[in-house]
């Protein structure tokens, strides 16, 4: 029980800090934002997407995906920020219980995820997005989407471990979130790619992440997407196997450095 | 009682290239303030992180507190408290919220946890800034709240990683008063420095370490007896060598010593600067102009010096550590 109440108190720091620096939390908010309001109108009038309601229905489960794929870089920065701090020396020294800190720390993330994500789906609604499922699926898709932000999470908290130097691990995380986000179905038709990269767009999770809200969203979702393969045909279940897979991998592998990070 | 007991402590680091512990071994009776005094990259940082649970050694064994650090690690971490090298809290976050979180962490209950950060703010002369995040406060400040957060459950044991290294003279100097209270109130303090004027003000005993190993030990002053006091220094133009050598031998009682290089004439004084007037007053009716002249306070290097024979070097074993961003 104690651990429980160990984790609880470091979220609230978490949340404390979102608090104190209002900047995170605008500027966190913002960029997703922007980009709902780049795409839509920068890109919404040139893709024809066959699809009622234009492009935004498509563009939404999109951004949506990419901005919970950055909680890896925040995690992972914030983590080696508490690093070379020390902090982490000094958590690690009280009698709490030892993965307190980091099951904290993504679970407070997490919830930066939902003020983020209302936001978004404010400014989505503001431009035209109608998702035309029912409520439950709406909600289901958000919850697919805080989950899969929070087994990014994870990963996060490995790189942010491992890392040296916290400027670093931001940069490194942009590097490997990009192309994961760009080599996907998430902005425009994957066929009009190279054949390997369609190959690897379509198992790239987050295509099939993004495949999963349009599809909870309500829209027949043949988005670049090349029929009759498993991730495309499937795309729900083949993201929950991912998500589990994530976490079943980097979750321990997360706590074992964190208990060894100083052997 | 021993209160802290390390025996024969190994930790080595890229696969046994660099050895940072030694077969290091010390203790410290209960009540009592144990500095562990050291240049850059001896060890000490490694030795405290392995009595603090952080850091497991490859071999040898400790306690703190009759506790096994390496088989009850959890049980160790309810009786320590520990301020290191970076000041360790949280610089959004005001001094207040860091001080009610961490009692917080100690399960001492929301009420319990506000009523200790206010008496430890109120202690340490911290209760003005209060309310302000940690990064407006002056490097002393955020020492002082480190250590406010290392003493929230009065702990048995406290561990000082280098306290005061990086403050100004003002910020040391405060710091010094904050853990001379603690003292008197009868704490068992284990501290590391690499200032001896530190280890002097503030330990009933010194351990000296180099290259992982405890190379001398004592009290303070019978460390300074192997070392040997002030010298006094001049330095003056080549033909004046000779007879400054005389004068600094006469005002000094002992035999002086020449760096020929430098021109630089030292010689062991005991009365400081009643020395530095009388050989100045000397130096000016012989009618020689020094060039420099002063009163040197023995230094971790002349410790060093005179313990090892080679003046302190930074190894690189700590100095890898804290590239890796662990300390």
């Amino acid at each position: 029980m104690s651990a429980i109440n160990d984790v609880a108190i470091i979220t609230r720091r978490q949340l404390l800090l979102l608090t104190r620096v209002p900047e995170v939390l605008i500027f966190s908010t913002i960029q997703p934002v922007m980009f709902v309001l780049l795409f839509r109108f920068v890109f919404g009038g040139s893709i024809s997407t066959g699809q009622p309601g234009g492009y935004v229905q498509l563009l939404m489960p999109g951004i949506f995906v990419q901005t919970v794929a950055f909680t890896l870089a925040g995690t992972a920065s914030g983590l080696a920020e508490d690093m070379k701090k020390g902090l982490i020396d000094r958590f690690r020294s009280l009698p709490i219980s030892q993965s307190a800190l980091v099951v904290g720390r993504t679970l407070g993330d997490s919830l930066l995820n939902i003020v983020v994500l209302t936001v978004m789906g404010i400014a989505g609604f503001v431009v035209g997005w109608r998702p035309s499922a029912g409520l439950g699926n709406v909600a289901l898709g958000f919850l697919f989407l805080l989950f899969f932000g929070y087994a990014l999470s994870w990963v996060g908290v490995l790189v942010g471990l491992s890392a040296s130097d916290a400027r670093v691990v931001q940069n490194v995380s942009f590097i490997v979130t990009f192309p994961l986000t760009f080599l996907s179905n998430a902005f425009a038709p994957t066929t009009g790619m190279p054949r390997i990269l369609q190959y690897f767009a379509e198992w790239n999770p987050v295509s099939t992440m993004v495949a999963a809200c349009r599809q909870l969203f309500g829209l027949k979702n043949k988005f670049g997407a090349t029929a009759g393969s498993y991730p495309s045909e499937h795309p729900l279940t083949t993201s929950l196997i991912y998500m589990v897979v994530i976490m079943a991998i980097f979750i321990p592998l997360s706590l074992r450095k964190y208990r060894n990070s100083l052997d | 009682m021993k209160s802290v007991i390390a025996d024969q402590l190994v930790k080595t680091y890229d696969k046994g290239r660099v050895r940072a512990l030694d077969n290091l071994s010390l203790d410290v009776e209960e009540g009592t303030v144990l500095s562990v005094l050291g240049p850059n990259g001896a060890g000490k940082t490694t030795v405290v992180r392995i009595l603090t649970t952080l850091l497991r050694p490859d071999s040898g064994s400790a306690s703190v507190a009759g506790i096994d650090v390496i088989k009850n690690p959890e049980k160790v971490r309810e009786v320590i408290g520990l301020s290191g090298q970076y000041a360790a809290v949280d610089e959004i976050l005001t001094g207040y919220d860091n001080l009610v979180m961490f009692g917080e962490l100690y399960h001492l209950g929301k009420k319990q946890a506000v009523i200790r950060a206010n008496e430890l703010l109120e202690r340490f002369a911290l209760t003005e800034a209060a309310k302000r995040p940690i990064k407006t406060y002056s490097g002393g400040m955020r020492r002082r709240l480190d250590l406010a957060a290392s003493l929230i459950v009065k702990p048995k044991v406290l561990f000082l990683d280098e306290p005061t290294t990086g403050l100004d003279p003002r910020g040391r100097q405060e710091m010094w008063g904050v853990i001379e209270e603690l003292v008197k109130g009868g704490v068992t303090l284990l501290l590391t420095t690499q200032y001896l004027e530190e280890a002097d003000q503030l330990a009933d005993e010194i351990a000296v370490i180099d290259t992982g190993k405890v190379i001398a030990r004592g009290t303070s002053d019978a460390l300074k007896k192997q070392v040997g006091g002030e010298r006094l220094e001049v330095v003056v133009e080549q033909a004046n060598v000779a007879k400054t050598l005389e004068i600094v031998a006469a005002v000094s009682g002992n035999k002086a010593s020449l760096d020929e290089g430098l021109r630089l004439i030292s010689a062991p004084v005991s009365t400081g600067s009643a020395a530095l007037f009388e050989v100045l007053k000397s130096l000016d009716s012989a009618g020689i102009h020094a060039l420099d002249v002063g009163v040197k306070r023995p230094s971790l290097d002349d410790v060093f010096l005179s313990l090892t024979g080679h003046a302190a070097e930074e190894k690189r074993a700590e100095n890898d550590e804290k590239k890796r961003g662990r300390k």
